[in-house]
């Protein structure tokens, strides 16, 4: 078996995986951190990011369609709608600018990291992930396709090719916001994702709140987004946040930061998320 | 694989790998080595290259990934051979080099910002080079090169050192142009892809026996050409930076004493080492109960780490002077308190790398190193060879900051060239680096000071635990330089510190910027804040009230007649800090918002050199019948500006300009002993040596050109003028009889600063100058997050002579950059934080404006009046960020680093009390 490959037909790199033995190669920016004590990657690798299609944003059928090859740093300046600015938000804080023009949404997803910037985001989008195989193509909520700390449900045989997010429409807002030790080029202690819409009488038609960093995988709060539903779309909606919406929440003692301490700043976090949200107004 | 693409606009082919990181095809088959290697893993920036515009990590490119594209490094930037461009004359002109290691990654992300946006702010400036680590600059001129760049034109002339009178100059750093090009050579950079490389074996365990399998059968299987192990040291298998403390093994015997201790090294072609795995070395490992902490070393059951060494107590230091506990009871306020540091890792973004060669009975040693002289010693030692047959050369050192003090890669290169006779390469992986080499000590401090009524400093008790890990390193000088240093430079009439370093199975702990006394600052300033606060006087005031001055008593009952500066750099910091408490002030005024603003102070003083010891260093500078002077300046630079600063003092004295000088860089065959680059001593004494020299050099120049004191010299090509009252004498150089190196006059001399044994009571005269300081933090704390922002710093230095302004204020910003990393994100953690995404350091978006205020108060004995400064600026940058947070928001911090969580829980902890 060739060590290397980069084919640019799809049904080709299907054909590859469905060989077995392969390690999919995207951006790099996990893979090589790994390996940190070696020139190069070991064993095969099938490298994506040749693949004609794979990258790129797009809308069809009611679902924004971002390609799994696509770059942080190409979605940082999309032509996108304001239910799109937290994940504008997320991107531009994703490693720095070395790691966002390499690293890929999809790369982000399958690593499956807990503190992954990109996963709580595209939770409280709603994202689907569309893989491919040989066998052919199926779909399923991110929820789902993240099984746990650094494992998903795609198979050995397949391919993660795009990120499928049903069109929130022109009224969503949303804010993203990490806390890191430093300004950049860190791990998040803890991250809030908020995406809200309100109605035209003015009250919350839609909440939906994600957090990362402080459980195994990222999670929805989705006490807090009843709570929210209905409630005026004014300056008093943060101080609907309490303690026990941060029930699903299982955060734990690391090197960056107490559990203790990341289940307080969630709080705080998503306190400030909505109100930047209101503050920013609902509709424009 | 054929791999094509377009390296600097030219077309390039070659055989590699598509699975090789890019960096690496970059480095080793194309002959980049602008590239630098710093972590492999996209945490530290220095590979930045560009692909088609965009700035990448070429370590975490697959080089499979560029074919077809459009590949630049900094090569692209240099107008022709040599010839800086814009952005690169910018960072000459404002300082933004100092070791150079991480430019080229800075000039890359610059440049894709640059060329999108050529007259960037600040915001857009730091986002573009967030992802590039710098530990020397605390990038502000970094910030400011990239601003200015556009005033820059592409076909300008680099400025050089011509002054009439260096000394004072702000001349850019005259080894700078290298640094920009990319051109310098540091550890990594000698010898080729053919060369021999080697694997260090080191133990996963804290402790732990092990026993070898079949290390020849294995050897034979890999194909690697030596295994050596501690049975193959043909001469002392021990080493130490202090020879009575030598105990650590260059290989491990029987048992390890830290995670990370080398026990053996696979000498091998690289293609075999790549391939290599490293679990697969016949080694089988018995985990034994290692002792973790000070604690758990100084209880009686622990288990001995080194045989004579009871209760695992290295060494002691102590420093008394009147009651102190009689001055306590006494005293009419008293502050008490514990703090606790962990270990820092220096985190130079080069990791230890080296080459050497055997050349017939001699081991030629290229390394980057801060002490060329102390590693031939120590190598000469191992090898059992003469100290004559081992050269040792300083390469380029790409920080040191006292790491690079000890022997690393040096051990392994210097037995596998000497035994096998050809050359033979190796560099520490980052994880590598940060497990096996020296760290700053953790302490444990417990401090209580007492004043009278009115303020005045009446009493202090300080008992410091320093963990030193699991061999001596600098532990000895820590124990020692910490009570002498522990009052701060503070007039206390009654006085006790005492000191222990402790051995645990941790990384040995060495020197680092201030040996301690960052440590102990922690505690002290802290305590002074509180003290201002029960006697109700102004924080600062308190300071200018109990601050030392000329004929006053130190600790160890030394009294200076002259060059106290702590008085006036704290009156300097005056006008400022009653701005910045008004805007506190008026900022808070709300008491709604999360925001709350703080004002922080801190004093510092520090002892330029040894501690009561020898200290020479030795200059030798010649003229060429060419024309040109050559300084044989063997003290190393690792970015603080000894290349520079030496020159321009040598140059003083010599009545010549800089541009005059060719240096010759440290080597133990050629220049004389500078000693080593560390206690903040190259200015204040090879500095002195040089100035010594000079002037000697001058003397006989006079003499040639038959001339009175008063001549005024120049040099060309060939001639020496003298000219004097309206007279030109001119002497043809190449008519004088020239020695087999072609000089035609030469002087030497050395200068060893006078110093005094200290008693049992630790009184004496330690130093013969201090460098003083103090700093002033503004800053914002989240209350409700327990984030930290800076707003801006102050930092007024006692330098005696700035020698060159811009170098002093280059060290002032890096060694901030370090203390607000101490304060607030840096703590290692043996097995935890062997990396630079799990250990953080300050980003180019952790440092706020800094404003340099520098006080000239001379020293007699210093160069034209100048003090040491490299270590002193650490040391009051953490203290004053804790007590601007308490400041703030009452939050009392005393177990660094101040990170979030700590900080938040200290406010509640404020809040809670009354």
């Amino acid at each position: 078996m060739a060590e290397y490959c980069r084919p640019a037909e799809l049904g080709e790199a299907l054909d590859l995986l469905a060989g077995g033995g392969w390690r999919i190669l995207a951006g790099g920016t996990d893979l090589y951190p790994a390996n940190a004590a070696r020139d190069r990657l070991p064993g095969a690798v099938l490298d994506i990011t040749g693949l004609d299609g794979l990258d790129g944003i797009g809308k069809q059928d009611g679902f924004w369609r971002i390609g799994a090859a696509t770059r942080w740093s190409s979605l940082i300046g999309a032509d996108l709608p304001p239910a799109f600015d937290g994940l504008k938000q997320a991107a531009a804080q994703i490693g720095a600018v070395q790691v966002q023009n390499m690293a890929t949404i999809g790369g982000n997803l399958c690593n499956a990291s807990p503190a992954a910037d990109g996963v709580p985001v595209l939770l409280g989008l709603d994202a689907r992930i569309e893989m491919a195989s040989a066998r052919g193509y199926r779909e399923m909520p991110l929820a789902e396709f993240i099984t746990g700390v650094r494992r998903t449900a795609l198979a050995p045989d397949e391919i993660v090719t795009a990120v499928r997010i049903p069109d929130p429409g022109p009224a969503a807002r949303s804010h993203f916001l990490k806390l890191g030790t430093r300004s950049y080029l860190v791990i998040s202690i803890a991250m809030v994702h908020v995406m809200l819409i309100a109605d035209p009488p003015g009250r919350v038609a839609d909440a939906r709140i994600a957090i990362g960093a402080c459980s195994p995988v990222a999670c929805r709060l989705s006490a807090l987004e009843r709570e929210l539903i209905g409630h005026p779309f004014d300056t008093s909606l943060a101080d609907r946040v309490r303690e026990e919406h941060f029930a699903p929440l299982s955060p734990i003692d690391d090197v960056r930061a107490t559990a203790a301490y990341r289940l307080e700043a969630a709080r705080e976090m998503t306190r400030r998320a909505i109100a930047a949200i209101v503050a920013g107004g609902g509709r424009r | 694989m054929k791999l094509s693409f377009t390296l600097n606009g030219r077309e390039v082919t070659v055989e590699a790998d598509p699975r090789r990181r890019l960096s690496a095809v970059l480095r080793e088959d194309l002959g980049e080595r602008s590239v630098k290697s710093g972590c492999d893993a996209g945490d530290c920036g220095a590979c930045t290259v560009l692909v088609d515009d965009r700035a990448v990590c070429s370590c975490m490119m697959a080089s499979g990934q560029a074919a077809g594209r459009r590949v630049e490094t900094v090569s692209a930037l240099t107008l022709a051979e040599g010839m800086p461009g814009a952005l690169q004359r910018s960072f000459l002109h404002h300082g933004a080099a100092q070791c150079g290691i991480c430019t080229p990654g800075m000039l890359m992300a610059a440049e894709a910002l640059l060329r999108r946006q050529p007259r960037p702010d600040e915001r857009a400036v730091r986002d573009a080079l967030g992802g590039v680590l710098c530990r020397c600059t605390g990038y502000r001129k970094i910030i400011a090169a990239v601003m200015d760049a556009h005033r820059f034109t592409d076909n300008g002339t680099t400025e050089t050192g011509d002054a009439a009178a260096p000394v004072g100059a702000p001349l850019p750093r005259i080894d700078g142009v290298p640094k920009v090009l990319g051109s310098e050579v540091f550890g990594a950079d000698i010898g080729d892809a053919g060369d021999l490389h080697i694997r260090v074996i080191r133990s996963p365990h804290a402790r732990a026996r092990f026993t070898f399998g079949d290390l020849e059968a294995f050897r034979q299987s890999l194909g690697a050409e030596l295994i050596l192990t501690a049975k193959d040291v043909p001469g002392r298998n021990l080493f130490g930076v202090i020879p009575p403390f030598a105990d650590q093994p260059v290989f491990a015997e029987g048992q390890t004493r830290f995670r990370g201790e080398a026990v053996a090294a696979v000498v091998a072609a690289s293609e075999v080492l790549e391939n290599f795995d490293v679990d697969a070395f016949p080694v089988s490992w018995q985990e034994l109960p290692a002792v973790s902490s000070s604690d758990e070393a100084l209880n009686g059951d622990a288990p001995l780490l080194h045989e004579g060494r009871v209760g695992n107590v290295m060494a002691r230091g102590r420093v008394r002077r009147g009651d102190a506990d009689a001055a306590l009871a006494a005293a009419r306020h008293v502050a008490e308190g514990r703090f606790s540091t962990g270990f820092i890792e220096h985190a130079y973004i080069e990791p230890e790398a080296g080459y050497a060669v055997r050349r017939g009975d001699v081991l030629e040693l290229h390394v980057c190193t801060q002490a060329p002289y102390m590693n031939r010693d120590d190598l000469a030692a191992i090898l059992g060879v003469g100290a004559d047959q081992v050269r040792v050369i300083a390469t380029a050192v790409g920080g040191g900051f006292g790491s690079k003090l000890d022997l690393s890669v040096h051990p392994f290169l210097a037995l596998a060239a000497w035994r096998l006779n050809r050359p033979v390469r190796m560099a520490y992986s980052r994880g590598e680096s940060m497990a096996s080499t020296t760290k700053r000590h953790p302490s444990e401090i417990a401090l209580r000071i007492g004043t009278d009524a009115h303020g005045r400093l009446a009493g202090m008790v300080f008992d410091g635990i320093f963990n030193t890990g699991a061999y001596a390193s600098w532990g000895p000088t820590v124990a020692n330089r910490v009570p002498v240093h522990a009052s701060g430079p503070y007039h206390i009439p009654n006085y006790r510190a005492e000191t222990v370093a402790v051995h645990t199975n941790n990384p040995p702990a060495g020197a680092f910027r201030g040996f301690g006394v960052p440590q102990s600052a922690i505690a002290q300033e802290c305590l002074f804040d509180e003290l201002a606060d029960m006697v109700g006087i102004d924080r600062l005031e308190f300071r200018i009230l109990n601050a030392l001055d000329n004929g006053m008593e130190t600790v160890t009952g030394q009294v200076f007649t002259q060059g106290v500066g702590i008085r006036r750099c704290l009156e300097a910091l005056r006008p400022r800090w009653r701005k910045a408490l008004a805007a506190a002030a008026a900022a808070n005024a709300d008491g709604q918002s999360s925001i709350r603003r703080g004002v922080g102070v801190a004093g510092l003083w520090y002892g330029c050199g040894n501690t009561s010891l020898p200290n020479p260093s030795a200059m030798r500078v010649c003229l060429r019948a060419d024309g040109r002077i050559v300084l044989f300046q063997g003290a190393v630079d690792i970015g603080q500006g000894a290349n520079t600063v030496i020159t321009q003092i040598c140059a003083q004295a010599l009545g010549l300009p800089v541009t005059a000088f060719e240096l010759i860089g440290p080597d133990t065959a050629r220049t004389p002993d500078a000693g080593k680059t560390s206690a903040s001593r190259q200015t204040f004494i090879s500095g002195k040596a040089a100035m010594l020299a000079g002037e000697k050099l001058r003397t006989k120049l006079l003499r040639l050109a038959n001339v009175s004191a008063a001549a005024v010299l120049a040099l060309e090509s060939g001639r020496l003028i003298a000219c004097e009252g309206g007279e030109r004498h001119e002497i043809d150089l190449t008519a004088l009889k020239a020695d087999e190196d072609g000089f035609v006059a030469e002087a030497s001399a050395s200068y060893d600063p006078p110093t005094s044994p200290l008693d049992e009571n630790g009184q004496g005269e330690p130093y013969a100058c201090f460098g003083y300081g103090a700093h002033l933090v503004e800053l914002e704390v989240d209350r409700d997050l327990g984030t930290v922002r800076l707003l801006g710093i102050a930092a007024a230095h006692d330098v005696g002579r700035a020698i060159n302004p811009l170098l002093v204020a280059g060290q002032i910003d890096g060694g901030i950059a370090q203390g607000i990393g101490l304060a607030l994100m840096e703590e290692y953690l043996p097995g935890r934080t062997e990396n630079l995404h799990d250990y953080l350091i300050p980003t180019i978006g952790d440092v706020p404006p800094i404003e340099p205020l520098l006080i000239e108060e001379a020293d007699a004995h210093g160069p034209y009046g100048a003090k040491g400064l490299g270590e002193h600026v650490l040391i009051a940058t953490a203290p004053a960020i804790l007590n601007a947070i308490r400041h703030a928001t009452g939050a009392r911090l005393r177990h660094l680093p101040a990170t979030p969580d700590r900080v938040r829980a200290a406010i509640r902890e404020a809040e809670a009390t009354p």
